[in-house]
């Protein structure tokens, strides 16, 4: 009896540690081989030019339009889902704070939204558009992002504010401040850090997402000039260069997956980094 | 300083937080009448019975049969939840029950990092990495010939893909089980594994299992990664080395052909329509197994 349970312990103890290892060695693996393949094609040419004639069987050109289309898709997303999704982050705990019901209802039906692939808002993005005669454009796709990350944004948040202890807020009421000014220069203040750290993460997911702007943001090889136009995205250009035929367009697709990956986590380190800076000016109880 | 007084700013700040409310609120009821709207040409001519269950696609001749892609989606998604359960719980159990405090400092970064990577990254990974490995390796070592392109390959990226976010919940019910609990089942004279078996399995089983059931959802509508490896062939699958096609990638890779053949578009928002009602299904049901299990 004891040796069995010693010996079942050990086997288990055994596979913990190589399934711990395993996800180790994946992030590892997948590092590994886009840092490998993208350092190879990666060059300042790729990163400044927007394609020129050919770049798609292998002449000289780049991906700026790709990176700088992400860029502007990513902020303006980022900016629309942080004008809506603040304010009802902010009422959810200030407005309606002690309807434990009501609140925690909302909190269910985001989540649920949080669940919802990005390629069925890619499809309902779509539809409106052909709904309102849009073409596909920089603010179709703006639009789209900004409903894929409301959620993201707006549950990170409330994951913040939920913690701003009730002494505060009675402390504050009883200064004379009414609601909204308790929501916008209390709450606010003394969650920079998460709210700047939740934006990261809606920032992140923004640039990343290639399936809700597949039919709403379009391809160009131009740089992004007008919210009426299509603009390029990077994880579509990753996407298109590796269907074509010729190595070297599909040795840029690896480039193009190196730059992404290399935005993300400089997303993801600045996230760490300004959380614990603003951290300071939490006021601690 | 201020263009309005207080009690006027208040009412601005008020009413354009209610708006905000009341627009995220509508959001799922909005997608779901929009995407139900266009795909009702196509319910009425077909019935719900006949796309779901029959196999011949050719949209050309109006002929829309989604049986092959939900299978495909299936069989994909579940394979991945097969791959990543068992890697995930063990790992939780081991971050929090065995490893030191240090090491969970280290896998915070880990989870976060494959987390965030973007779905494409993963697919060239799995291009890169994970197809010829099929092709070159295993196809050949278990006497198969296979492209490498196959329902594996998705299947596996895509457990991959929800490996962190799996794991994130289960660590987050492990942390949740009182520590009293563990105690006690120490101090009759368990062993840990015995104390891990019978007191923070059982007591934290229904948050796995809603971990999974989240799990699954999320993973039955990932659209990039799975696409670029998993081959698109329209076709049941009958191994799991042969290659497949799912419903996100069905969408994916048709938007740009709909305007040209008649009721495709209704097609692809069923499709699109399908994924939004298993996902919400799911996500449902694992709320409700929550918070009905939190009660007791």
């Amino acid at each position: 009896m004891k040796r069995s349970l010693k010996i079942e312990e050990t086997v288990f103890r055994v596979l913990m540690i190589l399934s711990t290892a395993f996800i180790l060695l994946i992030l590892g693996v997948i590092m590994y081989s886009v840092f490998e393949k993208g350092m190879k094609a990666i060059s300042w040419e790729m990163l400044t030019s927007i394609p020129s004639g050919g770049y798609y069987y292998g002449k000289g050109g780049g991906i700026l339009n790709a990176i700088t289309g992400s860029m502007a898709l990513a902020f303006g997303a980022t900016i629309l889902a942080f004008v809506i999704g603040l304010p009802v982050a902010l009422y959810i705990n200030v407005f309606l704070h002690g309807k434990k019901k009501l609140v925690n209802f909302i909190r269910f039906i985001l989540d649920l939204i949080w669940g919802i692939p990005s390629i069925v808002y890619g499809a309902f993005g779509f539809t409106l558009m052909v709904l309102i005669g849009l073409q596909t454009s920089l603010l179709a796709g703006i639009v789209t992002v900004t409903l894929f990350i409301l959620p993201i944004m707006i549950r990170s948040m409330d994951e913040i504010l939920r913690t701003v202890p009730t002494g505060l807020m009675e402390a504050a009421y009883s200064l004379g401040s009414n609601k909204s000014e308790l929501a916008f220069k209390i709450f606010t203040r003394q969650s920079v850090s998460g709210i700047i750290t939740a934006v990261l993460l809606s920032f992140g997911r923004a640039i990343g997402d290639a399936a809700s702007v597949l039919f709403t943001a379009g391809y160009t090889d131009n740089l992004p000039n007008s919210l009426m136009e299509p603009v390029a995205t990077l994880p579509l250009s990753i996407f298109f260069q590796l269907a074509s035929p010729v190595p070297e367009v599909q040795a840029r697709a690896y480039a193009s997956a190196l730059v992404l990956t290399v935005i993300i986590l400089i997303v993801s380190l600045f996230s760490r980094g300004l959380g614990k800076r603003y951290h300071k000016t939490k006021i601690n109880f | 300083m201020y263009i309005l007084n207080r009690q006027q700013r208040h009412v601005v700040n008020y009413s354009w937080m209610l708006v905000s409310l009341l627009l995220v609120a509508c959001l799922p009821f909005l997608l779901f009448s929009v995407l139900y709207f266009k795909s009702f040409l196509l319910l009425r001519n077909f019935g719900l019975g006949d796309l779901i269950f029959s196999h011949s696609w050719h949209p050309s001749k109006g002929e829309f049969g989604f049986y092959p892609f939900i299978v495909g989606s299936i069989w994909v998604t579940l394979l991945a939840i097969l791959i990543s359960t068992p890697i995930c719980l063990l790992t939780a159990i081991n971050v929090t029950q065995y490893a030191k405090k240090r090491f969970l400092r280290i896998m915070h970064p880990v989870i976060d990092i494959l987390a965030g990577l973007p779905s494409v990254v993963y697919g060239v990974w799995g291009l890169l990495v994970i197809v010829p490995f099929i092709s070159r390796y295993l196809g050949p070592w278990l006497g198969i010939r296979t492209m490498g392109y196959s329902i594996l390959a998705g299947a596996f990226v895509l457990s991959i893909m929800i490996i962190p976010f799996i794991l994130n919940i289960i660590i987050e019910i492990f942390r949740t089980i009182p520590m009293e609990l563990k105690e006690a089942a120490l101090s009759l004279g368990s062993t840990k594994w015995q104390m891990v078996k019978h007191v923070l399995l059982r007591k934290a089983l229904p948050g796995i299992i809603a971990a999974v059931g989240f799990g699954l959802a999320r993973a039955f509508g990932e659209t990039m990664a799975v696409l670029m490896v998993v081959g698109n062939v329209v076709k049941v699958p009958t191994s799991v080395f042969d290659p497949g096609y799912t419903l996100p990638a069905l969408i994916a890779n048709n938007y740009g052909e709909v305007l040209s053949i008649p009721r495709y578009d209704s097609a692809l928002m069923f499709a699109a329509l399908l994924l939004l009602v298993v996902s919400l299904f799911f996500n449902l049901l694992m709320h409700f197994f929550i918070a009905r299990y939190n009660k007791y």
